[in-house]
This record gives structure tokens, sequence and C-alpha cells, in this order.
């Protein structure tokens, strides 16, 4: 129970609600039901129902024999690439939808970066015919056009966040005035474990489906639940949590958390948080934060827009603060090389995000004997443009 | 005493407090502008830490912030231009920002040097009732700070009470559920919503702010409550005046007496 969330909020010193009064009501409306209406019988047999029937869960465990044999080491992909939708996100929108519609909620807002959370919110708004409203940067609007556009055919509708770097911050930013605008009907699907109290703890309990189906598809494939690796990539932190989540009282399982280092961490072009960042607040919690001296904001640079975040969720700050995750990263050109890697030998093209956690591998110390769990998060289709581009295969 | 009792003392109706960016249209225009607004008759004066991601802000603000960073604003220079800006200044000063950079300058630091430079009160919109009675309260005391907390018409009845007791000087009673600047056309449902503020006879008096932006809604709310906070339509004046003393006396006078 060591890294659960304390009742004032808090994973250690992270975390807590630092919100103005005008989002007070709903962030509080939200803390005083969440709890309730997860462990309610009739939410969990619809959310069960809809991650089973809708989504395609369990999603495989996958014995990847090729990326085994080059890493020397036993690596099972957690094939959240397989998800409806093609990423793990829709295991949040789809518990956080079924939660707005039980506090009376007809209107959706969210935010995204690489737009697979806001087209896993465009797709159970049309699921539960709901108004939906997704805010993305303009220059990720650039970088991701084909998931824009699979919002809108979904019914979404999608506007351009225009301050800052137009990426995943500024598009966070106009959620939120967006939610101080419309205060009672509306409900906001924030996208990872980042945000006020209780965010970060809801997002990381619907993802943790992913850590408990890893426990049992584990011993049934090898006769043991416990890996000793798991690794996942980290924006805000979402699919990571979801893969550590049940193996975190477990300290015998390492966890490795790989963040996007851009053209590097001593580049000013980087996104690497736990590497550059310090104690901070934004978006309604006290996390790590990628800052100026003076307290701004850096605008975080990678070439995976859903990386592409200044911040990480306070489990993550709380993690790494106390050592229980490991964090490292990749840059850009590790990242797309892993990709291609991954492509050739096991024929799966994963997300640019995913392809961090994938080039993390050469970074660990593995012996034979090793069992790796690594959270594929997401697929490539969305990213075709950029390994297009990129264009080294 | 603190200049905000004191004030409060003297006038308890039509107190017009002035919000504007520190460092903004240009990084010496703060002290400029704090001193003409004391000329034209405005009873406060509040002034922003320019912060990159104002969540509770709208465009005009925004923008602001945006212009004042790239000038070069931070939480020290503005503390200093503060300390110039007290040789003359008598009104009360209130600094009012977001959380982040007064916590990476020090809370405690923070407040012992703004206590220094002559400021009166804070508002920090996203700094908790907890956080700050753990955290810091006990800095905001010694240094005889007034911290000014925010309000909201969908802050419940009980929740006004317990954010009257922590609250010293005035609370900020936001006019709609909106960011910063947006048109308010002051709806019965608001005036109801000032009206049953008004009717809750709180130890604390409350100003109304955010889209106060001409004369007409300055009385209008004046009504209910002990005056107005205008920012928005004060920094959309700044943004386009080429006399400023003139235009702000203008605006000003404008504001109070229609
Ligand atoms: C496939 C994929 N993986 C990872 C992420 C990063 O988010 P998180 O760290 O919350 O899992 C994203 C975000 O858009 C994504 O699309």
């Amino acid at each position: 129970m060591k890294y659960t969330i304390d009742k004032n909020g808090y994973y250690g010193k992270f975390g807590g609600s630092f919100i103005p009064e005008m989002l007070y009501p709903n962030v509080e409306e939200l803390r005083l039901n969440y709890q309730a209406i997860m462990q309610s019988p009739e939410f969990k047999n619809e959310f069960q129902y809809l991650l089973r029937h809708y989504v395609g869960r369990p999603t495989p465990l996958f014995f990847a024999a090729r990326l085994s044999e080059k890493y020397r080491a036993k690596i099972f992909l957690k094939r959240e690439d397989l998800c409806h939708t093609g990423a793990h996100k829709i295991n949040n929108t789809i518990g956080q939808i079924l939660l707005a519609r039980r506090l009376g909620k007809g209107k959706i807002i969210a935010e995204t970066g690489a737009g697979q959370h806001g087209v896993a919110t465009a797709t159970v708004c049309a699921l539960m015919g709901m108004d939906c409203i997704v805010y993305m940067g303009k220059l990720d609007m650039e970088r991701q056009r084909p998931n824009v556009e699979r919002m809108r055919i979904l019914g979404a509708r999608v506007i351009a966040a225009t301050s800052g770097n137009m990426t995943l911050k500024d598009a966070t930013n106009e959620a939120m005035r967006h939610w101080i605008n419309h205060p009672t009907d509306t409900h906001y699907i924030i996208g990872s474990v980042v945000g006020p109290h209780p965010y970060p703890d809801m997002v990381a309990q619907f993802q943790s489906v992913i850590s408990e189906e890893i426990k049992n598809q584990l011993q049934n494939d090898i006769g043991n639940p416990y890996p000793d690796y798991v690794v996942a990539c980290v924006g805000g932190g979402s699919n990571a949590a979801g893969a550590y989540y049940h193996f975190l009282n477990d300290e015998h399982v390492q966890l490795i958390g790989v963040e996007a280092a851009g053209k590097g961490v001593n580049t000013n072009e980087s996104a690497a948080t736990t590497a550059l960042g310090k104690v901070g607040i934004l978006h309604g919690s006290k996390s790590l934060l990628m800052q100026t001296e003076d307290g701004q904001v850096i605008e975080p640079y990678s070439i995976s827009a859903g990386l592409d975040y200044p911040g990480i969720g306070p489990l993550h700050a709380h993690l790494f603060d106390v050592g229980r995750v490991q964090f490292i990263n990749a840059t850009d050109d590790e990242a797309m090389n892993a990709g291609i890697e991954l492509s050739r030998l096991e024929g799966i093209i994963p997300a640019i995000e995913s392809a961090h956690a994938v080039a993390a591998l050469s970074q660990l110390t593995l012996s034979e004997e090793d069992v790796v769990v690594l959270n594929l998060s997401g697929r490539g289709d969305k990213d075709l443009e950029t390994y297009i581009k990129w264009g080294r295969y | 005493m603190n200049r905000i009792h004191e004030l409060f003392k003297r006038k308890n109706k039509n107190i017009l407090s002035v919000f504007f960016t520190a460092g903004f249209p240009k990084l010496d225009d703060t002290k400029t502008i704090a001193i003409a607004l004391e000329k034209a008759g405005a009873d406060i004066i509040e002034i922003g830490i320019p912060f990159s991601d104002p969540v509770a802000d709208g465009p005009v603000i925004q923008q602001s912030n945006k212009t004042a960073l790239d000038n070069g604003m931070n939480v020290k220079l503005l503390l200093k231009q503060v300390t110039e800006i007290r040789k003359t200044v008598k009104l009360p000063i209130i600094l009012m920002g977001y959380l982040n950079p007064v916590m990476q300058y020090g809370v405690e630091k923070f407040c012992a040097e703004a206590k220094q430079a002559g400021v009166d009160g804070l508002i920090l919109p996203d700094l908790p009732i907890r956080e700050y009675e753990t955290e810091c309260k006990s800095f905001f005391h010694i240094n005889d700070l007034l911290n000014i907390f925010l309000i909201s018409p969908t802050t419940s009845a009980q929740r006004i009470i317990e954010i009257d007791k922590a609250s010293s000087g005035f609370i900020y009673a936001v006019s709609a559920s909106s960011t910063t600047g947006s048109k308010t056309d002051l709806s019965g449902e608001q005036e109801n919503y000032l009206q049953k503020l008004k009717g809750m006879k709180l130890k604390n008096p409350f100003l109304v702010g955010f889209g106060i932006s001409n004369c007409a809604a300055f009385s209008k709310v004046c009504r209910y409550g002990a005056g107005a906070i205008v920012g928005s339509a004060f920094i959309n004046l700044l943004k386009n005046t080429s006399s400023m003393e003139e235009d702000i006396n203008r605006f000003v006078k404008e504001m109070m007496e229609g």
C-alpha cells in the first residue's frame, strides 16, 4: 500500500489538487464520487463487458522470439496496440465516460497529443451518443493528421490550441479553460495520470487492467506471475501506471520507465522530465516539471507527440523519488530505429511512443533467464507520416 | 495596519481595484501604470506575476503574460519594481499570480521580500486552502500579507463560509463561471448569486471580478459587493494606448463616474 494515494490526494510529496476555485466544484464532485461509482458491481460489470467485447480485452501477451534472441532475454510484448482504436488510451476513456454518465454529464471534453486519447474519447462518445470536443495543439494536428480526421469521422469537434508550442501542454490548458467556462454539464476526460486529484488515481485504476492481465497471462504461460522487468514509455505515464500497478508492491519486479530524450537530454530539445525537471505545479498537481529558474514551464520536444509533455504524473514523480522505478530515456533516433527493428523482427509497427520502450532494451543489462514484459502501448498507423519523413528504413 | 484593512475601514463601497500584468506592455511600464492609477483615483492596485500557463485566464491576459515574459519579467524584478513604486504610491498593492513561480522563488523568501517591497496582499488562485494553512500561512502572517481567496457562482454555501473563515481583507467573488475577460451580461442568474452572497453577511467584504469592463457593469456589481476588480478591459486599454497616463486617467474616471 506504499504506493497508493493518501487521503489528501498525495503520493508521498506529489499530487494534490492545485486548481482555481472555478474548477473546484467539478473536481470535488468527482473526488467525492469516483471510488463509490468505480466499486459498484453494476459499474464494474458494464466496464468489464465493454473492455471485453468492445475494446477486445484481454490483449495478448506475446512472446517475441526474435526480439528475445537479439537481446538475450525472454521478452514478452503486452499488446495494447491491439486494443480497439490502437492504444491503451481507450481503457481509461471507457471508464471515464461510464463515470461521467453516472454523474449526469452530457458533454465531454478532452485534450490530446498524439491524437490517440482524442480518438479514444471520440470513440466512446460516439458509442454513448455524447457530445465531444477535443483540444489538440496546432502542431500536433499537423503531425498526426490521420487521427484528426478519425476524430472528425467519429463526430467530435477538434479545436486547435494555438498558444505556446501548440502541443499537448497547450491543448491541456485549453481543455481546462473550457471546463472552467462549462462547469455543470461537462466532464473532462483527462488522458493520462496527470491533473488534480482524483484524476491520477482514477486513471491509474482504469489502466490497471493491463498489469492484472499480465500477471494472469504470465502465470499461465510460464507458471510464475512475476516478470523480472516491466518496461513502459512515460509521457504523462498512464500506460506505465497500468503496466506497473499490480507489481508496485512486488519489489523484486524491476520497473523501468522510458522518457523521450528528443534530440538528447542536453540539447534543450527534450522531454525527459525526470532528467530535467524539478518539483513544480502544472495542470493541478505537484509533480516533477521541466521549468526555468523562474518557474516558467519549458516547452518540451519529442518526435513523438504523445511524449511531448513537460511533466509526469505525481505517482511517477513519487516512484522516481523513492527509487521504485528506474527512469531512462531514448532519443528520437533511438526510438525510430527501435520502431523499425520491431517491425522487421516481429512484424509489428509500433507507435513512436511505444518505440521508446523498445529502444530501452539495449540499455538494460539482461541475462538469458530474465523475463521482460514490454508494454507495447500503441500501434504505428497514426505515425506513418513520421516514419516516412524520417525515411531511414 | 495593513493598507487593505485601512482602505476598507475608510471606504466600503464602490471600491475599484485595477489589475494589470507586470512588465506589460513594456518591461518598465509597471511603475508608470501604478502611479497613474493612484493619481486617477483607483483604490487598489493588483499586479499580475506573469506565468507561462495561465489556465484561469482568457486570451487578453494570456497574451499580456506572454508579452511580459518575452520582455524579461520575473519575480525578482517585479519585487524590485514594487519597491520603486512604494517610494511614492500609498495605495494597497496586491500581487496576483499562479503558484509555481512563487514556489520556485521560495514561499518564505517571497513573503519576506514582498513585505519589504511594500506588498499588502496576495492572490494565488491555484493555492488550495489546506496547503495555504499547512505550508504558507505562517509566512503570510509574520509579514502581514493578506491572502485573498476566490469564490465562484458554483461554490457551495458551506464552502463560502469555510473560505470566509480562512480569508482576511476581502474575498474575490468571480462574477461568472468563466475564465478572465469573458463578456459578462450580468444576467439574472449572476445577480441572484451576488444577492445571495450579500445576504450571507460574511465577515469579509467582497469585490466582484471577471468580465467587468465598463461603468454600467461596475455600478451594477457595486450594489451587491464592496466594489469590483477590472482586469482584461484595462489590459486592452494598455495594449492600444499611445498616451498611457491620460488614457489611464480617463479609464478610471469613466469606470467610477460614468
Ligand atoms: C501509443 C501511446 N503510448 C504512450 C502515450 C503516452 O501517454 P502515457 O504516458 O499516459 O501512457 C501515448 C499518448 O498519446 C500514446 O498514444
